[in-house]
């Protein structure tokens, strides 16, 4: 196994306030990473920072032995980093289909793409049903499931969820959980941001716990979810 | 352009086509009767009908109509399509006119240049460039201005990218207004403006300041041009990534959209419109004039774009005619006849952004979408509210 992604000592900064102070992490191609944490831990800033959103003030983003960091946005996207945003942000205005379009934006290789829309379709055979519907009237848990898809309408290599789960009833929960190791089993590596911890260590292969802007624990997501001070942190228990 | 003959986006694609060829035919007709009927029709009409025309609907009215949908369909490109709200379009339209100024008259006797110009003008000094050129000059003047301004601007979120057009807007005006002396220099002749202005050349024939007909057959085809180019973007990549930001800017970033340069390509077309809208209304009053340039311009353009249907070319078409009108002649004859039937002295047309702001708060309480929505936004805007909800999102 190989990194995919490399994030080294990464800082972010919001004005002077340091969001992400230190934060190194890994995911090595066809895993399942999860960053848990709690609200405000800097979950979204860091992966915000991954994809070109927000610059980082210091440390180094690899992507395929590539330094990310810097690059704009589009370029990353175009390299195979693509995400779903925190609150699903799907286009309200549009039809699943415009949607799905978009996802594919910067790519101009027609057949594959088609390929890829029945592939998610098949993930998601609700979208199929909801295809010429507008986004914006779909229930919390198909707009998630279009967020989603439309950033595997990307062709990535690397798939960033960012708080899948967010807002959702407890079943649609199940359903996404269950999608994101089919998605995996399809070769596509997953880093996947939740506050819903238990959940995200049922699926993933490694956790890193993020408190404060620091990475706090990190190993097997099997032995943290045993952990004493992650089950009370963050379990519940 | 390959974009639009993807199959996958048949199932909507054939209806809305279908729908732009009926207004495609629609707009021929309309312009060729209109052109007809002021060509070959009006003066042989009795003269009782030849004055209620006159009063209501002079060929005047109607060209300089034509100018205001040129460039209400460039705005449209930059509000409408892409989202960026745009208070100084006036800034294009004049710099379009002056550019009209510059390269079509004696107007920098220093020099003598005749390109392809009339043949009337080859005497007289200064640059005589033919309309058909000045038309891309003034254009592509523009949109490097709009490249210009939106470069450190777009990065700002809606309302301050407002207020900075808006400022661009005064700006450029002004800097026309005094610009007779530029460390020596004569830009603009300040407020005497720059008049006349070369007539258009068509083969075989000039055209006069007179030639209603004439010109409006070629502010038509302007129109008709920017009309099928705006209607060939919007299906393309590049409408799809306009949308996309205007829907939501951060997902369309996360979607790969570059946002600088699809926000800048909005403002470059958008001001190309503005430049050739500028041109064309040069010739239609025969000159350039500073003081014709002022803030109400842009807000009457937003006005069209508003009331037409954002987005929607043919309706910010009927919305531009539609204002334009009320403007510069059925405001003042609605007034003349009301002051002549009831002996009243009331000073109509200056009541005239009090009924814009009017219909525009109407139009927002009932009727958000515009005369003539766009399709996607009629059926948004209509919904329960519990759906904007749903959409969330802030930015």
């Amino acid at each position: 196994m190989s990194a995919l992604l490399e994030v080294k000592d990464l800082k972010v900064a919001y004005g002077s306030i340091l969001a992400v102070k230190d934060v190194s992490l890994t995911v090595n191609e066809g895993e399942i990473v999860t960053l848990i944490g709690s609200n405000g831990a800097g979950k979204s800033t860091t992966l915000r920072t991954i994809s070109g959103l927000l610059k980082p003030k210091g440390g180094t983003i690899t992507f395929q032995g590539q330094r990310i960091d810097g690059k704009e946005g589009h370029e990353i996207v175009a390299m195979g980093l693509c995400q779903s945003p925190e609150g699903r942000r799907i286009f309200p205005r549009m039809s699943v289909r415009e949607n799905l379009d978009l996802g594919a934006f910067l790519r101009n290789d027609k057949e594959a793409i088609e390929a890829d829309r029945e592939r998610v379709l098949d993930l998601f055979p609700r979208l199929r049903e909801r295809y010429e519907q507008k986004g914006g009237t779909m229930s919390g848990g198909e707009q998630q499931m279009l967020a989603v898809a439309r950033a595997m309408m990307g062709a990535p290599k690397l798939l960033l969820l960012d708080e899948p789960s967010m807002g959702l009833a407890p079943v649609l929960v199940d359903m996404i959980f269950e999608t994101i190791i089919k998605i995996r089993e399809q070769g596509i590596t997953i880093l996947l941001i939740e506050q819903n911890a238990a959940a995200a260590l049922d699926v993933a292969d490694r956790a890193y716990v993020l408190e404060s802007g620091r990475i706090k624990m990190s190993g097997n997501a099997s032995d943290l979810a045993k952990d004493d001070a992650v089950t009370k942190a963050y379990l519940g228990g | 352009m390959m974009m639009l003959k993807r199959k996958s986006k048949d199932s909507k694609t054939p209806k809305q086509s279908a729908s732009h060829k009926k207004w495609t035919i629609g707009f021929l007709i309309a312009a060729a009767c209109i052109w007809t009927f002021y060509t070959y029709i009006m003066f042989r009409l009795p003269d009782s009908l030849q004055t209620i025309f006159q009063t209501w609907l002079p060929p005047t009215t109607v060209n300089e109509a034509m100018v205001w949908v040129i460039c209400a369909i460039g705005l449209n490109i930059v509000v409408g399509y892409a989202g960026l709200l745009d208070l100084g379009f006036v800034a294009f339209w004049a710099i379009g006119g002056y550019s009209a100024g510059w390269f079509m008259s004696a107007f920098f006797r220093q020099v003598n240049v005749h390109i392809f110009a009339p043949h009337q003008t080859l005497k007289t000094p200064g640059i005589h460039v033919t309309f058909w050129a000045v038309l891309f000059i003034g254009g592509i003047i523009c949109a490097i201005f709009g490249m210009i301004i939106g470069a450190p601007t777009l990065r700002l979120k809606s309302d301050y990218l407002a207020l900075v057009t808006m400022g661009f807007g005064e700006i450029i005006p002004q800097v026309f207004t005094n610009g007779e002396n530029l460390g020596g220099f004569n830009l603009s002749n300040g407020t005497k403006g720059i008049s006349p202005v070369d007539n258009i050349g068509v083969p075989g024939k000039v055209l006069g300041p007179f030639d209603f007909s004439w010109k409006f057959a070629i502010f038509v085809l302007l129109t008709a041009v920017m009309v099928f180019v705006s209607l060939r973007l919007r299906k393309g990549r590049l409408g799809r990534a306009w949308l996309a930001i205007r829907e939501d800017e951060l997902a369309a970033s996360m979607m790969g959209v570059p946002l600088m340069s699809t926000k800048l390509a909005a403002y470059a077309v958008g001001a190309f419109s503005g430049g050739v809208g500028g041109v064309a209304f040069a010739t239609h009053v025969n000159g350039v004039f500073a003081d014709r340039f002022n803030f109400s311009i842009s807000i009457i353009l937003l006005a069209m774009v508003v009331l037409g249907g954002m987005g929607n070319v043919w309706g910010v078409m009927v919305g531009a005619l539609l204002v334009a009108w009320i403007n510069s002649t059925g405001l003042p004859a609605f007034g003349d006849l009301v002051n002549n039937t009831f002996k009243t002295s009331i000073n109509f047309p200056s009541y005239n952004f009090l009924l814009f702001g009017g219909v525009l708060i109407l139009m927002m309480l009932y009727k958000r979408e515009g005369m003539i929505p766009e399709s996607r936004l009629k059926a948004i805007m209509h919904e329960a509210d519990d759906t904007s909800a749903n959409i969330g999102g802030t930015h």
